[in-house]
């Protein structure tokens, strides 16, 4: 268990210094979020019944996680093909599981950069008040929040392993997902058959405990439900993942010749 | 160490835009060979001919259509992940590295993903850097490293666990002649240190330099097997006639291997003129035969001499 988290650890040191060293993740996850915020700060200014600005502000951050992770999950497990390292990870002893997840959690970590980016936008632009409401449940929820989404990534993710043009099926769940996990528009707005899809989404309870921990209301219950669902995208992925390392060995997907 | 038993393997893709047909390519025929304990064996043969593939089923990336591999005693497809942690796994060229990275930090996380962890891990580190010459350029970002330097820091990434076998996969591809004699040098010291080594190569002198024993493969096929001194000493007693000729056509090279004691027909273009290096057995001499089925095309110069080692090879992979 030690080792693993090692593991785990260093590989998202790794990742995340390396994606970092990318200025065109580092546009997509610091500039790009600020987009989304403006649109959704001039659309709540607009009309008296919207949530507050801070609601639209934590919205466009985590929609800037999001976009980060279902643009570049896929894109990262095609480059690592590119550079020729998939094969070398494969290779390796290690369980897929554990090289893989770093790679798509560094990702979404990177999605951080776009909170501090879309509140500072907000703060000097739009004179958005930063008033956190619990501000340790607030600093627990971030992580958690960022993990879940980096974790269902990594779900989509493991299909990559085998599919060479699967990257393209990620990007197109980008929009739908910040829709039905009331990133932007509360849940509450959007026909009742979403709920129960937005309810497995572990990024939706992970949206709820980031704003329930800034605005109010209750934390734990949604944070709990985001961890478990993120223990199970991780044993989804795992299983995927096995299946999916066997048949690239079959079908010999692993390299790009 | 090392045992293939007639190991195929077959890809399967499809040809054509709109209607697609499926299309199967044996990358591999059935090819058997073993590895002894501390041998550094070479699998030698022109591009295409089942090298990587052999050398991907060997590490367990690939798995075989048919037939049966071990290495270290464990079945290539049954036990991967023991195979995986007792042998590297080396490859040329440019890829195969985190280019934003140090070569420390991209040696630190293959020590990790290899279970070499904690104090071990600094001082196996430094080991390597020291054993492959990069001893001083850790820190440095690997985009800025020239191919011999990427190479070399590729072999310390691939003995980093300290493995028993190591699989080098045409490690000095594309790197300049004096980068790749001190890659030569490194592999040498590999089996000074006791490991097993595979290596895969196109380059004739560098197996001969290196090897212990070679198998030639062409067409997915060994075509030859032995020490370098057993290979050479077939195609001893023969000879090699070189014909410059100006628009030699398929028809005619055809003819002429048609003639009595020639082995093998090779073209080599050379500008607006073509060399045929033509091999005979024994001692025939076809010099006259050859000019008759040339015609009345035109001849250059025209030699012969003894074969070499380099044409032993041309003569098995050219094979019909």
């Amino acid at each position: 268990m030690r080792t693993s988290a090692r593991v785990f650890w260093t590989g998202f040191a790794l990742h995340f210094k390396n994606l970092s060293a990318s200025p065109f993740m580092m546009m997509t996850a610091a500039v790009w979020p600020l987009v989304y915020a403006t649109l959704a700060f001039l659309m709540f200014r607009a009309t008296d019944q919207a949530p507050s600005l801070l609601y639209a502000a934590l919205g466009a951050a985590v929609m800037g996680i999001w976009s980060t992770t279902a643009t570049s999950a896929g894109g990262a497990i095609q480059q690592q093909r590119w550079w020729g390292v998939l094969e070398l990870l494969v290779a390796a002893p290690t369980r897929l599981i554990l090289v893989l997840a770093p790679v798509t959690v560094a990702i979404s970590g990177i999605g951080v950069y776009s909170i501090v980016s879309t509140l500072l936008w907000g703060r000097l632009l739009f004179g958005v008040p930063i008033q956190i409401e619990h501000l340790l449940l607030f600093a627990v929820s971030i992580p958690v929040a960022v993990l879940s989404i980096g974790l269902l990534g990594l779900v989509l993710a493991s299909t990559f392993v085998l599919y060479r043009s699967a990257s393209s099926l990620s990007q197109a769940l980008e929009y739908p997902i910040w829709t039905i996990t009331g990133m932007l528009i509360p849940l509450s707005l959007l026909p009742g058959w979403i709920g129960p899809i937005a309810w497995v989404l572990a990024p939706t309870w992970g949206m709820e405990a980031v704003r329930n921990s800034a605005l109010g209301g209750d934390v734990l219950k949604p944070l709990l439900l985001c961890i478990g669902l993120s223990l199970a995208y991780t044993v989804l992925s795992m299983l995927l993942l096995h299946h999916f390392e066997r048949l690239a060995r079959e079908r010999a997907t692993l390299s790009l010749t | 160490m090392i045992e293939a038993i007639d190991l195929r393997r077959t890809y399967r893709t499809t040809t054509g835009v709109v209607r697609r047909k499926p299309l199967e390519v044996e990358a591999v025929r059935g090819i058997s060979f073993s590895v002894e304990q501390g041998e550094l064996f070479g699998l030698l043969g022109p591009n295409g001919a089942g090298k990587t593939t052999t050398i991907k089923m060997l590490i367990t990336l690939l798995l075989p259509t048919s037939g049966q591999a071990k290495v270290l005693g464990h079945d290539v497809v049954e036990d991967a992940r023991e195979i995986r942690r007792r042998i590297g796994y080396v490859f040329g060229g440019d890829r195969g590295l985190y280019e934003r990275l140090s070569a420390y930090d991209n040696l630190r996380y293959f020590a990790e993903l290899y279970g070499v962890s904690g104090k071990a891990q600094r001082l196996r580190i430094d080991e390597v850097l020291e054993l492959v010459g990069l001893k001083g350029r850790e820190g440095e970002r690997v985009e800025g490293f020239s191919r011999g330097m990427r190479q070399r820091l590729h072999i310390a990434r691939g003995i980093l666990h300290d493995p028993e076998v190591v699989f080098l996969d045409e490690p000095t591809i594309g790197v300049d002649p004096v980068g790749a004699r001190e890659l030569r040098e490194t592999i040498g010291d590999l089996i000074a240190a006791g490991k097993t080594v595979l290596l895969t190569t196109h380059y004739m002198f560098e197996a001969d330099a290196l090897c212990d024993r070679i198998a030639v493969i062409a067409k997915g096929q060994i075509v030859g097997e032995g020490t370098p001194e057993q290979l050479k000493d077939n195609v001893t007693g023969g000879r090699v006639t070189e014909i410059e000729v100006f628009g030699v056509d398929d028809p005619t090279v055809a003819r002429l291997r048609g003639i009595h004691g020639v082995t093998s027909v090779l073209v080599e273009d050379r500008d607006q003129a073509q060399l045929l290096v033509v091999q005979t057995s024994g001692e025939r001499e076809v010099t006259a035969p050859l000019l008759a089925e040339l015609g009345e095309l035109e001849v250059g110069r025209v030699s012969s001499r003894e074969p070499t080692l380099e044409d032993a090879y041309v003569s098995l992979v050219t094979a019909e």
